[in-house]
């Protein structure tokens, strides 16, 4: 088995998924109603994960492969239209 | 050969840069030298003192100088303010800024065996109007009186030294400075 | 042609610095080392050193902005003393274990309190196990010589260590001597081009990287014997870059020690810095009393030139260490440190080794009191009477017991 040769310093390239779906570590999931959003991008923003999508109209939508469940995007909602539900 | 100096003067009176020409002045010479401040915190107008080291070969000595074979003084007062005197070896040589020697400093070299020198520097200095912030600049004619008592630096070294250091008008008033304390530099004994 | 110049300890390494080209030099003032900086600054000012100068709030931020600097591939300059380096600390750790070839003066100065401004190798020992080079000059001229040497070993695909080259507080800083400056277009020939052929991961928007992440216990260790293993190729790369030096210059100083009449000396006094001159010549007075005496001096701290000094001290009958350092609890530094390495696997047919504790704080050391050193030992050693230990020197027991 070969073995990576380590670096002279401690670097990593960052990569998206390096540990996995981390979707699967969520207790609570964000539902974004979308009557209630005013495009205002908080959401977009403030993920620490940037599983929030944007598209090109700035319509949002959560990507639940990595989405964590911190709840951040629910409590920056001005107009309350992210609600954190129980994952069953 | 390894020569010791001491530059009293005052807090402003450029003893440092004295001592650094001396050396630069020494090096067109074909000698080497050490210029060295004294370590500690300075004021102006306060008794202050610099020291340097000539020799013929590349000086490996770091210490403090103690007994100088030279001192020079920037101020005549200072004779009685600071300790001139201090560890001066025997047919050590006293190279002060006056216009006229007092008995008293004739008689204490005498019983010391020292040799003694002095050159106006002060009235050389305001002749020329050679005055930075309300200061006669001396240091440098102290210098020229250097070269006259000890014969181991030639006058022209002194200037070049200046020259090298000030360019212009300046460095010709200061060379100019060294040049007349050189000649009239009176020798005493010795 | 080289030129002479009447130049300060400290003016020496500006001179060094200047024709070593750094891109970046970020510093605050502390005495004796302020004028350094200052008088790069005014290099700046007038265009002949074309670097970019940050002025930084404490020495804890100048360490950290040479350490972004070198790792965006710039070469890098700073300098400090005493209590500066003690609050650069964190950052000393930070720039060898990031192996950035950082270049940095050390004014060595005692630490306070009480406040004391003059020389004591205290500040420059304690910076003994952070993974940096560490050097000692004896004069203005080696100050020079080795500013630029540093960046030549820094540098070294080999080694990718941080480089403290350390001078003497005012009998060096301040005092001010002949130095040979070279010319600009050999130190161009010595050094490579400032910036270039860098062998480490430097930071780049093309390839951009997470720079020191967490490491589990499963490869920090890794990571500090790559630190040890560079610190042993270091030993070679400072003999390469003094004989290339010597080649080009014409200087040399013989690698990690020097040695001063030692070949046929059964005692050998070992120091380090510019009270090694005062050494040399009380060696040659004491030579002319009979004496068979030589002198050693410890050029590097780190990597500790054991080998060397085996090789040099281990058949002596006496060796002096003078130490201008304490480890309170413990003794002499270097004392300490040399009878560990003469010791090791050995525990007969060494020589006495001897320390001195002496000049903390600047207090001046002579040529005669060298020569008091060395004869008191002298006498002790012939009436059987002297073991491996150490004392102090020079010390006001009057005033203290």
């Amino acid at each position: 088995m070969s073995v990576r040769q380590l670096p002279i310093i401690p670097i990593s390239t960052p990569r998206i998924g390096a540990v996995g779906k981390t979707g699967k570590w969520r207790i609570f999931k964000p539902i974004i109603k979308q009557d209630k959003c005013v495009k205002c991008l908080q959401c977009w923003l403030y993920c620490p994960d940037a599983a929030i999508i944007r598209d090109e109209n700035d319509n949002v939508t959560v990507n639940y492969d990595y989405c964590k469940g911190c709840g951040i995007c629910a409590h920056e909602c001005p107009v309350k239209a992210i609600e954190m539900v129980k994952e069953e | 050969m390894l020569l010791e100096i001491r530059i009293h003067g005052r807090g402003g009176q450029g003893v440092v840069t004295a001592a650094q020409l001396l050396v630069e002045a020494a090096y067109y010479e074909g000698l080497w030298g050490q210029a060295i401040p004294f370590f500690g915190a300075e004021r102006r107008g306060a008794p202050v003192v610099a020291y340097a080291r000539i020799s013929d070969k590349p000086i490996r000595i770091h210490s403090q100088i103690y007994s100088p074979d030279i001192v020079i003084v920037f101020d005549e007062r200072l004779i009685k303010l600071a300790d001139v005197y201090k560890g001066l070896r025997e047919n050590g040589l006293l190279i002060v800024n006056t216009t006229k020697m007092t008995k008293e400093t004739i008689q204490i070299s005498k019983k010391g065996k020292v040799r003694l020198a002095y050159t106006p520097a002060t009235q050389i200095a305001l002749d020329l109007k050679l005055i930075v912030a309300g200061w006669p600049v001396i240091n440098t004619a102290m210098l020229g009186a250097f070269a006259k008592a000890t014969k181991l630096i030639s006058i022209n070294s002194i200037e070049r030294a200046i020259k090298n250091n000030w360019s212009g008008k300046i460095g010709e008033l200061n060379a100019k400075a060294a040049r007349l304390a050189y000649e009239k530099t009176v020798l005493y004994g010795g | 042609m080289p030129q002479y110049k009447i130049l300060t300890g400290n003016y020496a390494v500006a001179y060094g610095v200047k024709l070593s080209k750094p891109q970046v030099i970020a510093a605050y003032p502390i005495t004796p080392q302020t004028t350094i900086v200052e008088k790069l600054s005014e290099f700046i000012e007038k265009g002949e050193l074309k670097a970019k100068m940050l002025r930084v709030e404490s020495e804890h931020s100048a360490i950290a902005a040479v350490i972004g600097a070198a790792l965006a591939g710039a070469r890098t300059f700073t300098a400090t003393s005493s209590q500066g380096l003690l609050y650069m600390h964190e950052g000393v750790w930070m720039a060898s274990g990031a192996r950035l070839p950082i270049v940095m003066a050390i004014v060595t100065r005692a630490i306070f309190p009480p406040w004391n401004i003059w020389t004591d190798h205290g500040d420059l020992l304690d910076q003994r196990d952070t993974g940096w080079i560490i050097c000692m000059v004896e004069d203005n001229q080696e100050a020079l010589d080795m500013i630029i040497q540093a960046y030549k070993i820094a540098e070294d695909e080999r080694v990718l260590l941080p480089v403290m080259v350390g001078l003497d507080s005012f009998i060096l800083s301040h005092t001010a001597t002949p130095v040979e400056v070279p010319d600009e277009d050999i130190i161009d020939s010595y050094l490579p081009a400032p910036g270039e052929n860098i062998h480490y991961p430097k930071i780049s928007f093309e390839n951009p990287l997470t720079y020191f992440n967490l490491v589990f216990p499963d490869n920090y260790m890794e990571f500090r014997y790559q630190i040890q293993e560079a610190m042993n190729r270091a030993k070679r790369v400072v003999m390469e870059a003094d004989m290339k030096y010597y080649k080009l210059v014409g200087r040399r100083y013989g690698g990690l020690i020097e040695t001063y009449r030692c070949t046929d000396a059964n005692i050998v006094v070992v120091s380090m810095g510019a009270l090694t001159g005062d050494v040399k010549e009380a060696v040659d007075r004491l030579r002319d009393e009979g004496y068979n005496v030589g002198a050693l001096k410890l050029r590097f701290i780190r990597p500790f030139p054991e080998e060397e000094l085996k090789k040099e001290l281990l058949h002596k009958k006496l060796v002096i260490v003078i130490d201008r350092a304490i480890s309170f609890g413990k003794g002499g530094i270097l004392y300490t440190e040399i009878s560990s390495a003469l010791y090791e696997g050995r525990f007969r047919e060494i020589p006495v080794i001897r320390g001195y504790v002496t000049g903390l704080g600047g207090r001046d050391i002579t040529v005669d009191d060298v020569i008091t050193m060395v004869e008191r030992l002298i006498t002790r050693l012939e009436s059987g009477t002297l073991t491996h230990g150490w004392e102090w020197f020079k010390l006001r027991k009057e005033v203290v017991e």
